[in-house]
């Protein structure tokens, strides 16, 4: 299944409720102010890379370019994907759920 | 996906889980989502109800919203088990998290682990949260 989290994990919640729930090997899309649990060099990368090694973690670009970041700017292991990426993950990966 | 295509007339009951993590007064979600789940007991799916995060503070005993003046819709979850909603699922962690056991809840509830709500959500056709 797709988890979708779209608030930034330095404001609210909703990133680690998701990972507390999300099976192994679910996808996990980061959008919206969410991109910023995906950079390097935060008091959540760590996190954030070993989260990467059980599930599929996609970023959505136009939300980094939005807010001065790209591709190099995340976490190994973080895949970015465009809209084109985005509705092909909801095909694909079955129930989607968004962490409100 | 794993809704699958079918022949028959009979359109296919699907699997609904709805998912509750807000507290009940200070935002209008927890009412809005039972109101959405006592509409969709008509059209006779598989709904799966759950309470996790400040979401298992809905059911807490004893509220009494009359006094900021708002409606006390806690009691009408009473009425879920006559609309045929019966899966109601409580995250064991988030209750404990906040202090509340099975006896501090209006309604009786399954109490599941936090990895068997995960895989209960993985096997379901739609998730509709607030």
């Amino acid at each position: 299944m797709l988890h979708l989290v779209n608030k930034s994990p330095f404001e609210r919640n909703t990133l680690e409720a998701c990972l507390k729930r999300a099976t192994k090997g679910s996808s996990i899309l980061l959008y919206e102010d969410a991109v910023y649990a995906a950079l390097q060099g935060t008091t959540l990368a760590a996190a954030m890379a070993q989260a990467a090694k059980t599930h599929e973690i996609y970023v959505l670009t136009p939300d980094l370019t939005a807010r001065g970041l790209d591709a190099a700017s995340v976490l190994d292991g973080v895949r970015p994907v465009d809209y084109d990426g985005f509705v092909d993950l909801t095909a694909d990966k079955g129930t989607v759920q968004s962490w409100l | 996906m794993s809704v699958e295509s079918d022949n028959s007339a009979e359109p296919k009951v699907k699997r609904f889980m709805y998912v509750n993590r807000k507290a009940p007064h200070g935002t209008v979600y927890a009412l809005e989502v039972l109101e959405m789940v006592l509409i969709s007991a008509m059209f006779e799916q598989d709904v799966h109800l759950t309470f996790l995060d400040d979401g298992v503070f809905q059911i807490k005993k004893g509220q009494n919203p009359s006094v900021l003046e708002m409606k006390d819709f806690s009691k009408t979850y009473r009425a879920l088990d006559g609309y045929g909603i019966e899966k109601v699922f409580v995250e064991k962690e988030s209750m404990e998290e906040r202090g509340l056991s099975q006896d501090d809840l209006i309604i009786p509830v399954e109490i599941i682990g936090r990895e068997e709500l995960g895989a209960l959500m993985e096997s379901m056709d739609v998730v509709l949260s607030a």
